[in-house]
């Protein structure tokens, strides 16, 4: 049962962009300037060169200055830079997120008390908006004071960030560590192991499965997290707050503001790879993946 | 349980690690400069950086707070960040925030102060293509008329309001985005625009039909300043109850001294002054920058009273406007007069003393704007 893995999926990949790229330029040359509006909705965009800008107009745009003064970076290279912040924060906030995550599997699995006492918890946090969130993170963290330390910005972007991060990692989590037959856990039982060596030996081997795509949605979640709140807080630095700046100039300058966009998706690629690696790397523990 | 001892001492140690990286980084203490010890002191922005704050940035970077003994930290706003709410949690030292956006939380009991009108002018104009038609608010009866929300749109409300116009049942109301998309195509009539960004943005989008620059002659623009609805705009918040410790009463004279001190330089160096804002993050195009920095100078030069007074004739509109104009779901801003803590032109007057003494000009009396020429996107 091996899988012959080669180039294949790789072309495969690249031939689903271009295929996006194909179908863009395609309605933008054959759909309404108007759009598609039914009973005042509109079902698909206006094909002007402002809602839609050619691909080479957003390519193009990218290998020239952001500004007109002299010594001004070429825009790929200051999108570039915004990404490696942002993704440093959504980096960050996956740890957080994944170490919290965990911990709260691992005591929700080991104490049923815990499980039915935090698991509606979990779940309800996540119905909460981050517009509502972001100014409360920032209002609490402005009190906290670390000694001489005082509370940045970037703080609570990454608070945010992983407070959206934890929630696919402690769900995949707990249904892994809670997926080993009964059989094998008394099987455990009989070689007189504690519940120590049980978590280590048999429950997070046999979680593995659930928490490889458990990890990948964290690693999602992390990355919007982490440019919304950007958006949100106002901090400097990251994609998210280009998003807003350059949004404002789209009308005149319409390749612009898709830069940052194309960085967050860069920085959602580079985290997927990321835990594509870490996959790779617990490829003995990954039998029969479950899909979270 | 005799593994949950090790369970605890491992959350332990993920807190105390957690504490550890996170005291690493940065610190409150004064900072010292050639043996004096400077203030810190912070300032929460209403928007992301942008000329329309030149004059702080243009502080900070001439060294005019330092002067005053004020290290000055300028933060920019996100997109749920209220300003007002920085000062009154103790987040930030002063804000800079619009009149009417205010009010209303000083009603609900929030305790600021206004201690310097920076803008004396109203920037929100209504603006629409020439061939609509509408030179003044009446005909705004029957149209697409966009606006913001969000507290932008009370001007609009009220000029219509005056010219008789129903904006309840009588206009289209579209909600508008940041940009002037749904203006250019044709989905607002009559779009909110400042004179200082969104205006600009139109004039530097191409014009399909001659393939130039849209220019001041394809559109019409209402002016709120010209109708008698404009309201007071950027000033700077104190909290109300810290103004009772002399030690804050005379930073904020400081604060603002320095600040003044600031938009007179962007006055008399508009592009210098545009430079620093860039400098200081702003990815706003050079021409649009130069642009807004000169606007803004409109909005505040010359100066009837002096920069920074608030204007008793200007407060009493702003604060009639904001008791009796209806929004479309047929709310006021505020029910009542707000205290006479709402505003206070004691700071500003001894700032304005000192600096006159110093023979600086805070009239402008003699001000000419630049004529700035806008790019395509505002390069």
């Amino acid at each position: 049962m091996t899988r012959r893995r080669g180039v294949r999926p790789v072309l495969f990949g690249i031939a689903g962009i271009m295929l996006l790229g194909v179908v863009w330029e395609v309605y933008k040359a054959l759909g309404p300037v108007k759009g598609v509006v039914i009973n005042g909705l509109t079902v698909l965009p206006r094909t002007d060169d402002q809602s839609m800008p050619h691909l080479l107009t957003m390519v193009t745009r990218l290998g020239e200055p952001v500004l007109a003064e002299p010594g001004s970076l070429p825009l790929w290279q200051v999108v570039a830079t915004s990404a490696g912040f942002t993704l440093g924060l959504a980096a960050i906030s996956w740890l957080i997120g994944v170490v919290v995550g965990m911990l709260l599997a691992v005591l929700m699995q080991r104490f049923r008390t815990a499980e039915s006492a935090l698991l509606p918890w979990v779940i309800l946090s996540q119905t909460v908006p981050i517009i509502a969130l972001a100014p409360l993170v920032s209002g609490v963290g402005s009190q906290v004071r670390f000694g001489d330390a005082v509370w940045q910005d970037w703080m609570s972007v990454v608070v945010i960030a992983s407070y959206l991060a934890f929630f696919p990692v402690s769900i995949g989590a707990l249904r892994g560590l809670e997926a080993p037959e009964r059989a094998a856990v008394e099987l455990m039982h009989t070689y007189a192991v504690g519940w120590w060596t049980t978590l280590l030996r048999l429950r997070l081997p046999a979680a593995v499965p659930y928490l490889i795509p458990a990890l990948r949605l964290g690693a999602a979640s992390a990355v919007i997290g982490t440019v919304v709140a950007e958006v949100s807080i106002g901090l400097e630095g990251g994609v998210g707050r280009m998003m807003i700046e350059f949004a404002s100039g789209s009308s005149g300058d319409p390749g612009k503001p898709w830069a940052p966009i194309f960085g967050a998706i860069l920085i959602g690629l580079i985290a997927a790879g990321i835990v594509a690696l870490l996959g790779t790397a617990l490829k003995k523990y990954r039998r029969g993946e479950i899909a979270a | 349980m005799r593994h949950s001892k090790k369970i605890m001492l491992g959350i332990g140690a993920v807190a105390a690690a957690t504490a550890l990286f996170l005291s690493g980084c940065s610190s409150t203490s004064t900072t010292t400069s050639g043996g004096t010890t400077l203030k810190k002191v912070t300032l929460q922005l209403q928007w992301l950086p942008q000329a329309q704050f030149a004059g702080y940035y243009a502080a900070a970077a001439q060294g005019f707070y330092k002067k005053e003994g004020l290290d000055v930290t300028i933060k920019p706003a996100g997109t749920t960040t209220v300003p007002i709410q920085s000062v009154a949690k103790g987040q930030a030292d002063y804000a800079i925030s619009w009149v009417p956006k205010v009010l209303g939380s000083i009603e609900q009991g929030v305790k600021v102060t206004d201690v310097a009108q920076i803008f004396e002018r109203s920037g929100t104009t209504q603006i629409s293509f020439k061939n609509k038609g509408i030179t003044d608010p009446a005909a705004l009866a029957g149209k697409k008329v966009g606006s913001w929300g969000y507290g932008n749109q009370w001007e609009l409300f009220a000029g219509m309001q005056k010219a008789g116009v129903d904006t309840t049942k009588g206009i289209k109301l579209v909600q508008q985005a940041f940009d002037m998309k749904g203006f250019l195509a044709g989905d607002i009539d009559a779009a909110q625009a400042m004179t200082y960004n969104e205006y600009a943005q139109v004039l530097e989008t191409t014009n399909p039909a001659t393939g130039k620059l849209y220019t001041a002659d394809d559109l019409n623009v209402i002016n709120w300043n010209d109708q008698g609805t404009a309201m007071l705009q950027d000033a700077i918040w104190a909290d109300s109850t810290k103004l009772n410790d002399k030690a804050y009463a005379d930073q904020t004279v400081k604060f603002i001294k320095a600040s003044i001190e600031g938009w007179i330089y962007a006055r008399d160096n508009p592009q210098k002054a545009a430079a620093i804002v860039t400098a200081a993050g702003s990815t706003l195009g050079t021409s649009h920058q130069l642009w807004m920095t000169n606007e803004i100078n409109k909005l505040i030069w010359p100066s009837t009273e002096g920069i920074g007074v608030v204007r008793q004739s200007l407060w009493d509109q702003t604060v009639s406007i904001a008791k009796a104009t209806k929004d479309e779901t047929g709310k006021t801003i505020i029910s009542s007069d707000p205290p006479a803590s709402a505003y206070s032109n004691k700071y500003v007057d001894q700032a304005l003393k000192e600096l006159k003494a110093a023979g600086v000009d805070v009239m402008g009396a003699g001000f000419t704007p630049q004529t700035v020429t806008l790019n395509a996107g505002g390069k």
